[in-house]
């Protein structure tokens, strides 16, 4: 297999052909050739990268260095210091003071653009998912091999609270405090449960490990399971990946028949056994409590808090409840170091976060990057760019339940801090991104409907405030609403988000009221104009858009 | 047709899903799954043979019909009717959404004659409305029975329908 270590980039917008860019083109060819890097690197063109001072530009991944004005007597140079020494060559780095205003983001970088940095997805998809042989030669069990033999259980604790990991389901909450409250809460037998549930719309990052890299969720289990003092766990699967409970079982069953789980494992006194449960479609499971609820046999539905699930959960014992990627980071931390993962990432919220991008981009799927990247990055970067070339309306971070980040905010970092700061969510890390095209009112709409299916009927703000809601959109939809519908929405949102039991009835109008604050106008045009801008709501008449661009 | 389950087939069908489950409290939703799976739905007569077989009073193991009944009705992949042969499950979720599901819909229900939450009168199709099936980077996404069909467009409606007997 081709194994490519470098990846450069030559800009080919009009300016740079007039300066000869496809001159500094063949010329890195013969060059690279020359070193015999062929099958190391990889060169490719780029259009536009809004970049028009310093052409033509060559951009050298993974180190993302930014070269610029280069000619071709510049081409030799680059490729020995950089491509074959792997030094950066400083004197011949573009100017970033020249970065126009739709790049100005880049100057923050310091010349060095955010690559993908894996940690939870480091193995899906280079090893063989159902073979313990592949797992173990890419690092597996060295992790739990450690903490069994050279850790004491406070001391796993004590590591992962250093790394500052915190949950990644959604709440952020640090995860060796979590442990550390269930280790210390007496009760016995106490309980590990992976949740699995990933449900949130637009979220796939847990289906990537648990099909992809099923045993190191039984490592990062068992690891959980000897620092709490825990003998069991669940590991909650929602019934639409089949294919991931498959997975799972397997790993399961020869992670027993290799002496890894089950009785005596590594051969000590620290005995666990895991099993795989499938769910049966409900999006509210993915809430600790009624994921615990549906485990017992019963109706999903949340639980009152206090008391949480470390003192009271499953069958009524201390309970510590992660969620996949959560429990993904824990052997590499196990295996590295708390200072190693530290450093992984710049800002204040430590290691990676798996994002989905979707919706009107050229690219979709899964990355892993350190925290503090911001969205115009994941879009230009990762997304390659709108699709079409329309342009940015919003973003909706987090899922259906996650907030509104219009175009203006897209320069927001993400990570915990800065979004809890900006009022944005990071969430489940789904990243849906709508071009111009999009009506706010249609897809309020679409959003409203799935909470108004999915509300689990318990809690009488969650149960009403969802149908009413979903009903006022719906008329506004038809040109049916009145101004004064606007305010009730308002007030029952805010019902909804303070009395309701769980986090669906407190999140479900997140997105709403975010159209209200950035997009009031578009609905009101709704309403008293009887007309979408958009042209999607099908029963009203659609208008030039210049109307409502500011 | 409608799937008829004699008594006797039913007990023996609880009796081996209980069997590989366990009876516990923890089997219930596998156990109720299962049966859904092989039959296409969960018969009512099912619970009571489901419930004699878990209850165990004397080690505090108290179950009720209604209390199955409660958790059958409540999943979305369980059913308490049968439906149709082949199941299509439609991802209604934003992110399907916005780009292009509801043209997508729009042609299922009209190559189908049906609207969501319908089964066709021969009993050939369901078509079901559904959350987010995680596969949202290929959308619009609508799953029949086990298969997806990711980036559909309405144009490829008719020949992926007609894949199905």
């Amino acid at each position: 297999m081709k194994v490519l270590r470098s990846m450069v980039l030559v800009s080919v917008d009009d300016t740079s052909l007039a300066r000869g860019a496809q001159d500094v083109f063949r010329a890195l060819l013969d060059e690279i050739d020359e070193f015999g890097l062929t099958d190391q690197v990889a060169v490719t063109t780029i259009r536009d990268v809004g970049i028009h001072e310093d052409t033509p530009l060559v951009i050298v991944y993974p180190d993302a260095a930014v070269y610029g004005s280069v000619t071709v007597a510049d081409v030799h140079t680059i490729v020995e210091e950089h491509l074959c020494k792997g030094n950066i060559v400083p004197s011949l780095l573009a100017m970033m003071h020249e970065f126009g205003p739709e790049t100005g983001w880049m100057r923050g970088r310091r010349g060095a653009l955010p690559v993908q940095k894996r940690i939870v997805l480091e193995r899906a998809g280079i090893v063989d998912p159902e073979s313990i042989e592949d797992y173990i030669s890419y690092d597996g069990y060295q992790a739990l091999g450690k903490a069994l033999t050279q850790m004491t259980p406070a001391e796993v604790i004590a590591e992962v609270d250093k790394s500052g990991l915190q949950g990644r389901g959604g709440a952020g909450f640090p995860t060796g405090q979590k442990w550390r409250f269930v280790a210390s809460t007496p009760g016995s037998p106490k309980y590990v449960i992976c949740n699995a549930d990933e449900s949130e719309p637009g979220t796939f990052k847990d289906r990537l490990v648990l099909e992809g890299d099923p045993f190191s969720m039984i490592e990062a289990m068992t690891l959980a399971g000897y620092a709490v003092n825990a003998q069991e766990g669940y590991i909650y699967i929602r019934g639409e990946y089949p294919l991931a409970h498959r997975r799972i079982e397997n790993a399961i069953q020869q992670a027993e028949a290799h002496g890894l789980l089950g009785d005596h494992i590594f051969g000590t006194d620290f005995s666990f056994h895991i099993h795989a449960h499938a769910g049966a479609g409900a999006y509210i499971c993915g809430e600790e409590t009624a994921l615990i609820e549906s485990l017992e046999g019963k109706r999903g539905m949340p639980r009152a808090r206090p008391p949480y699930p470390t003192t009271y959960g499953l069958f009524g014992k201390p309970t510590v409840v992660n969620n996949v990627e959560t429990l993904a980071n824990v052997p590499p931390i196990i295996r590295n170091g708390a200072a190693w993962y530290r450093q992984v990432s710049s800002s204040k919220s430590a290691g990676t976060k798996v994002y989905t991008i979707l919706g009107n981009v050229n690219f979709t799927g899964a990355i892993e990057v350190p925290m503090g990247i911001t969205l115009r990055e994941v879009i230009d970067i990762y997304g390659r760019g709108m699709k079409n070339d329309k342009k940015l309306k919003l973003v909706q971070t987090g899922g259906s339940s996650g907030t509104i980040v219009p175009a203006s905010l897209q320069d927001v970092p993400l990570d915990f801090e800065a979004f809890r700061n900006a009022g944005v969510s990071l969430g489940s890390g789904a990243l849906l991104v709508c071009d111009e095209d999009t009506c706010v009112v249609d897809l309020a709409k679409a959003i409203l409907r799935f909470f108004r299916n999915e509300c689990c009927g318990k809690c009488t703000p969650c149960r009403i405030g969802t149908l009413r809601l979903y009903e006022i959109v719906s008329q506004i939809s038809e040109g049916k609403a009145s101004l004064t519908d606007l305010d009730l929405m308002l007030r029952i949102s805010e019902a909804m988000s303070e009395v309701s039991n769980c986090g669906l009835g407190q999140t479900a109008s997140t997105a709403l009221r975010d159209f209200m604050k950035y997009f009031r106008a578009e609905i009101e045009t709704h309403i008293v104009e009887r007309a979408c801008p958009s042209g999607v709501c099908p029963v009203l008449h659609s208008m030039p858009d210049s109307i409502l661009t500011p | 047709m409608e799937p008829e389950v004699s008594e006797l087939d039913l007990a023996s069908l609880v009796d081996k899903v209980v069997g590989k489950h366990g009876a516990t409290r923890d089997a219930i939703i596998p156990i109720l799954s299962e049966i859904n799976r092989v039959l296409g739905y969960v018969p009512a007569a099912a619970l009571p043979e489901i419930r004699r077989r878990i209850q165990a009073p004397q080690e505090g193991m108290f179950l009720a019909d209604s209390h199955l009944y409660s958790a059958v009705s409540f999943y979305q992949m369980l059913s308490l009717q049968p439906i149709g042969r082949h199941v299509i499950r439609f991802c209604e979720s934003a992110p399907c959404h916005v780009i292009g599901g509801r043209q997508v819909i729009q042609a299922l229900q009209d190559e189908l004659g049906l609207k969501p939450g319908q089964t066709s009168n021969d009993r050939k199709w369901s078509l079901l409305m559904t959350s987010c099936l995680g596969v949202c980077s290929v959308g619009p996404v609508f799953l029949i029975d086990d298969d997806i069909h990711g980036n559909v467009t309405p144009e490829q409606v008719p020949d992926i329908l007609a894949r199905y007997e």
